[in-house]
């Protein structure tokens, strides 16, 4: 069996409004579109996807929080609705994913022989969350690749930004492990946005663009920040300072997907490609891509 | 003290007690708990069961669940190996809405959800399911705003009691919520469970014997204290008490009866029973500004130790809801000190916006006949409402700058209506003449009063 390999990683944000814009079928909300400069850079990361050959998505979203270890979805099929219990009226899609439970499995493993909290969801009627939902959708809406979805361990919550970051850390070392010796071809995926400062009202056509905007100056200059950084192949830097970051950037980087990717492509010194940046709601969120797959065939 | 909540309850959110009792003598106290608490629901005369949901975040102001049937399975995120929870809720939609348009005349903003499929948390699930299993009373579930403070929630609670005031509803309260809220981070044998800490412990015998005398607005006072010392930084803090003290008017007179403390997964789990009965002890000891409506962003940026600061600012300022609304950003009068300064109040009706006695103008510039003394009665009686949505009256005015677009042809009735009205007041006035006022009137008044 050939070695398997992380072909990509992907910061790839999950707010629902891009699916409510979009208006894919799955989707009950309609919309006259909005957010376009996100949605043109999730086409720009497509199109350098399409070319890329690959097994499955794993993704780490912060909204499916465990407090008791880190989960993985262990049912090879889940077809339900997804209804956002912030954004009920942008977001309620029916979904029909497969899930790789055998890497997940492999994953969940790896963790545990290294002492990890883990734990296998084997439930059939648990209702997957709407940002693994959403990040997927916009990464791959043809739904035609298995998933492998992990929980967001809340070791911030519990502990420290520091502490979170050397369990993600552990994990995403794992996750490369586990897909190696699984032979599979993946793209890893990091569901968050950068800075998370919402808005606490919301205009009455929700993709009215006239007041679409980043909430404050400090938060578009640490997404900037952050941006550069990833751009200059400075991911390590980005770990470091990510104690600052979630702290005075509200950065739901928090829950740990953005460290968890950087480990598990081995924190790299590539510059990442900026697909497209903008804010939600007055969150920032950037589009990136870390062609692995480019790298290894250099 | 109102005659509106019957009962108020706090009790735990995890889905242990509800789905495997039997693996824990202690889950077990609490099932039993629950099922002494649905009794004394059930014996209550309330009409609702409103729930303030810990587990619900919302970031658009409130949310407030309002599909009459909600139906579906639902399983938990941590604790999905005890099984799935499949239910079926009567939610009371007419009276979401009226709670949701209380909010908005307070200052709150806030929806109704009403969507099939709609992930209604786990916390409310389990307190329905085990207080309300056969849905005898219809019930309500609003959210936590994760950036709300104090005064946000507390307003929260204000509007609810004004739409069941509106209703002629009597109501159980509940707050689904955790004491101390660490949990084990591995699983445990069932057999093992404590509570996570000494620490913990402590801090959750304190609160329990806080509400065992009845002392709920002490607890919410000790909140943000709480919130520090026992409770893990999740998204919703320790604001359930809030939300309660306000239902309850914020006293420290209640009489309480804590049914059960055990441990679920390491957290603080307890049933707690007040009823509003005066239990002659305690004073209401209430040392915060006492918000009656909202206005301003919320404190998610503040410092958590000083919200005191971001709740002053705020109640300094005055939005009267029965009053027209500003045309633009600024209050209807602001406190300072022992004074209210109001903005130039015009005549415009509060309900429609019209404009009593007719515009001076139409909407294309013709100049338009009016009566100045119809304008002039409604500007006094837009005062009024203000002043007295302020805890101040009209007899309390000692100044006021008047304005008048046409001098000379309205001065008679203006001063006619004035010696009718605050004329007998005695403040002293200034008159002026000026060219044009934001909207098609006559005339507009700016007020110094004794607040």
């Amino acid at each position: 069996m050939a070695k398997g390999s992380i072909v990509a990683g992907l910061l790839a944000p999950h707010p629902p409004h891009l699916v409510y814009a979009e208006n894919p079928e799955q989707n009950e909300p309609t919309s006259e579109g909005g957010w376009e400069q996100l949605r043109w850079g999730y086409e720009r990361l497509r199109e350098s996807l399409s070319e890329v050959d690959y097994d499955c998505l794993v993704i780490l979203s912060p909204h499916w929080q465990t407090y008791v270890g880190t989960h993985f979805l262990g049912v090879e099929n889940f077809k339900s609705l997804s209804v956002d219990p912030v954004f009920p009226n942008l977001f309620r899609f029916h979904y029909d994913m497969k899930i790789d439970v055998e890497l997940a499995q492999a994953i969940h493993d790896e963790a545990q022989g290294q002492g990890m909290s883990v734990k296998m969801m084997e439930n059939p009627d648990f209702r997957v969350d709407y940002g693994t939902i959403t990040s997927c959708h916009m990464v791959r809406p043809q739904w035609d690749k298995p998933i492998v979805a992990i929980s967001s361990n809340r070791g911030n919550a519990y502990y420290s930004v520091e502490v979170m970051q050397e369990m993600m850390l552990e994990l995403g070392r794992v996750t490369r492990k586990a897909i190696e010796d699984s032979g599979k071809r993946c793209v890893l995926i990091a569901s968050n946005s950068l800075s998370h400062r919402h808005f606490t009202t919301e205009s009455a056509v929700p993709e009215d663009m006239s007041v679409e905007h980043i909430t404050s100056h400090a938060m578009h200059l640490w997404d900037m920040r952050i941006i550069e950084l990833l751009r200059a192949g400075k991911s390590q830097q980005v770990v470091n300072e990510m104690p600052e970051f979630v702290e005075q950037a509200i950065a739901e980087a928090d829950g740990g997907a953005l460290t968890w990717m950087l480990s598990a492509i081995g924190m790299p010194e590539q510059e990442a490609i900026l697909h497209g940046y903008g804010t939600i709601i007055g969150t920032g969120n950037a589009i990136m891509e870390w062609p692995c797959h480019a790298w290894s065939d250099a | 003290m109102n005659d509106v909540i019957v009962k108020s309850l706090v009790v735990p959110a995890h889905p242990h007690p509800l789905l495997v009792p039997e693996q824990n003598a202690g889950w077990q106290r609490i099932r039993d708990a629950y099922d002494e608490a649905r009794k004394v629901v059930e014996e209550s005369g309330a009409d609702i069961i409103i729930i303030y949901s810990t587990l619900w975040p919302s970031i658009i102001g409130h949310q407030i669940q309002a599909l009459p049937e909600a139906e579906w399975t639902l399983v938990d995120a941590d604790f999905h190996d005890v099984g799935s929870i499949p239910y079926h809720l009567k939610i009371d939609a007419e009276f979401a809405e009226a709670w949701n348009q209380a909010n908005h005349a307070r200052g709150l903003d806030s929806r109704t959800v009403a969507y099939h499929g709609f992930p209604i948390d786990v916390g409310s699930v389990v307190a329905l399911k085990l207080l309300n299993p056969n849905n005898d009373i219809p019930a309500v579930i609003c959210s936590s705003n994760v950036y709300a403070d104090r005064a946000e929630t507390s307003v929260l609670a204000k509007s609810c009691l004004d739409a069941l005031a509106a209703t002629g509803k009597k109501a159980v309260a509940v707050s689904v919520m955790s004491l101390s809220n660490r949990m084990f981070t591995e699983p445990i044998n069932p057999i093992d469970d404590r509570i996570h800490s000494q620490k913990d412990d402590e801090w959750n015998q304190k609160i329990l014997e806080l509400l065992s005398q009845g002392r709920l607005e002490d607890v919410a006072q000790l909140s943000r204290t709480i919130h520090n010392q026992i409770r893990v930084q999740k998204v919703v803090t320790f604001k359930p008490m809030w939300w309660l003290s306000a239902m309850n008017d914020n006293r420290n007179d209640l009489n309480g009866d804590v049914l059960a403390y055990e441990a679920i997964h390491g957290a603080g789990a307890g049933v707690i029973i007040l009823d509003p009965t005066s239990s002659g002890q305690g004073d209401i000891e209430y040392d915060e500004d006492d918000v009656e409506v909202f206005a301003g962003e919320r404190s998610v940026l503040a410092n958590m130790e000083n919200p005191e600061t971001v709740t002053k600012s705020n109640s300094d300022i005055v939005h009267a809801s029965s009053a027209p609304k500003p045309v633009g950003a600024y209050p209807h009068a602001r406190r300072e000190g022992d004074l209210l300064y109001l903005s130039g109040i015009g005549p415009r009706h509060p309900k429609d916006n019209s404009i009593p006695g007719g515009p001076i103008k139409s909407p294309e510039g013709e100049s338009l006949e009016y009566d100045i003394k119809a304008q002039t009665r409604a500007v006094v009686d837009n005062l009024e409402i203000i002043l007295k949505e302020a805890g101040s009256s009209l007899d309390k005015v000692i100044d006021v700058t008047s304005f008048l677009v046409n001098m000379e042809r309205d001065f008679q009735g203006y001063n006619e209506v004035w010696a009718e009205t605050l004329g007998k007041v005695g403040p002293t006035r200034t008159t002026l003449a000026i060219s044009a006022l934001p909207t098609p009137i006559a005339v507009e008044m700016k007020v110094i009063a004794k607040a």
